[in-house]
C-alpha cells in the first residue's frame, strides 16, 4: 500500500499532467478549485486518472467532498486495495 | 454469437464509464461488434483514459460534430482502423445549464439555444451524411432523445433541441430509406449520467420516474438502455425506421 505522501505525489504528477500546474504546488492544504484552478472537467479526468493509478473507485458522489488536495488523499488512503 | 458479429460500429459521444455511449459500446462489444469510440475538445483525454475499461480498447477518434473538417475527415480516420461501417450511435447533447436550462426558458438566449440545436440536433443529420461513404445497405443509425412530446422541470431549451432531433430522425429515415438505411432513437428514462446531473434540476423527476414507470426503474443502470440500441443497430428490427422506442420502464404510457 501506497504512504500519504506517496499517494499524494502520484496525485500531483496528474493534477500536474491534467491541468499543468506545477506538481510541487499541489500540497494537502490546497483546494482544486480555489488554489489550484482544477475546473469541473479536469477534475474528472483527474479522478478517472487516480482511479488507474491508486486502484480505486472513486463514486461521483464522493467527488464533491473531495475539495483539497488532503481530502481526496485520505479518500484515496482509505480504500486503497488492503 | 452474439447479434452484431462482425459489424463495425462508431459510437460518437463517450466520455465516462457512466455514459450511455460507453454502456452501449461494452454490449456492442459483447455482441461481437468491432466498437469505434469519438469524444471532443479536453472530454477527449478522458475519453482516451476511459476506453481501456471497455472489454476491448477501442480506436478513440477526434470528433467535433460542429466542426466541418471534422467531419469531412471522419470517413478517413475511421478507414484507418475498418473499411466501412454497419452502425452509427449518435449520443451526442449540449446546452448550457447556466443560460437555457433550469427554469429560464423565457429568456433564453438565442446564440445558446442555436448552439444546442446544431449539437444536439443538426449533429444527427451531418453526422449521419459524413458516414455515408462508409455505409452499406442494411446500416443503421440510432440517437439518444429524452421523450420530447412533453414540457419537463429544469429541461427547458434541451428538451427544444430533443424535439428537433426527433424531427431530425424522422426526415433521416425517409431520405435514408430508399438507402437501405435505418435511422431510429432510443428515449431512455432517467439516468445518472454526467450529461443528466449538468441538468438543473434533474433530481425532481427522478423520484416521480421510480414511482410511476409498471417495470421499475434504476436510474443507475444503463443495461437496459444499451441493450435496446444494440437491438436497433442489429438485424432484428429489419423494417423499423423513423422510430422513437422508449427504454423507460414504461413511464410514457402512465398517466399518473
Amino acid at each position: 500500500m501506497a504512504s500519504t505522501e506517496e499517494i499524494r505525489s502520484g496525485l500531483a504528477d496528474i493534477v500536474n499532467e491534467v491541468a499543468g500546474i506545477p506538481a510541487d504546488e499541489v500540497q494537502l492544504d490546497k483546494s482544486f478549485i480555489d488554489d489550484l484552478d482544477v475546473d469541473s472537467l479536469s477534475m474528472v479526468e483527474v479522478v478517472v486518472a487516480a482511479e488507474e493509478t491508486f486502484g480505486v473507485k472513486i463514486p461521483d458522489d464522493e467527488v464533491k467532498n473531495l475539495k483539497t488536495v488532503g481530502d481526496a488523499v485520505a479518500f484515496i488512503e482509505s480504500n486503497q486495495a488492503a | 454469437m452474439g447479434i452484431l458479429e462482425g459489424k463495425r460500429i462508431l459510437v460518437a459521444g463517450v466520455t465516462l464509464d457512466t455514459s450511455i455511449g460507453f454502456a452501449t459500446a461494452r454490449v456492442a462489444q459483447e455482441e461481437g461488434a468491432t466498437v469505434l469510440i469519438s469524444n471532443f475538445g479536453r472530454a477527449l483525454n478522458i475519453t482516451k483514459r476511459i476506453a481501456s475499461r471497455l472489454p476491448q480498447t477501442p480506436p478513440v477518434l477526434e470528433l467535433d460534430v460542429t466542426d466541418d473538417e471534422h467531419l469531412a475527415g471522419l470517413a478517413d480516420q475511421v478507414k484507418e482502423h475498418v473499411d466501412g461501417l454497419d452502425g452509427v450511435v449518435h449520443s451526442i447533447a449540449y446546452g448550457n445549464p447556466k443560460t437555457i436550462l433550469g427554469g429560464k426558458f423565457l429568456e433564453g438566449p438565442w446564440p445558446d439555444v442555436a448552439q444546442a440545436v446544431q449539437v444536439s440536433a443538426y449533429s444527427l443529420a451531418s453526422l449521419t451524411n459524413a458516414c455515408m461513404p462508409l455505409m452499406q445497405p442494411g446500416g443503421s443509425i440510432v440517437g439518444m432523445t429524452f421523450d420530447a412530446s412533453v414540457a419537463w422541470p429544469g429541461y427547458d431549451w434541451m428538451g427544444f433541441a430533443k424535439g428537433a432531433l426527433e424531427s431530425c430522425n424522422r426526415y433521416l429515415a425517409r431520405d435514408l430509406g430508399p438507402r437501405g438505411i435505418r435511422c431510429n432513437l432510443v428515449s431512455a428514462g432517467a439516468l445518472n449520467t454526467l450529461a443528466a446531473k449538468a441538468i438543473p434540476g434533474f433530481e425532481m423527476f427522478e423520484e416521480e420516474w421510480l414511482k410511476r414507470a409498471p417495470l421499475g426503474w434504476d436510474l443507475d443502470d444503463l443495461e437496459p438502455t444499451a441493450r435496446s440500441v444494440v437491438g436497433l443497430l442489429s438485424d432484428f428490427f429489419p423494417k423499423t425506421t423513423g422510430e422513437i422506442v422508449h427504454v423507460d420502464g414504461g413511464y410514457h404510457a402512465m398517466g399518473a
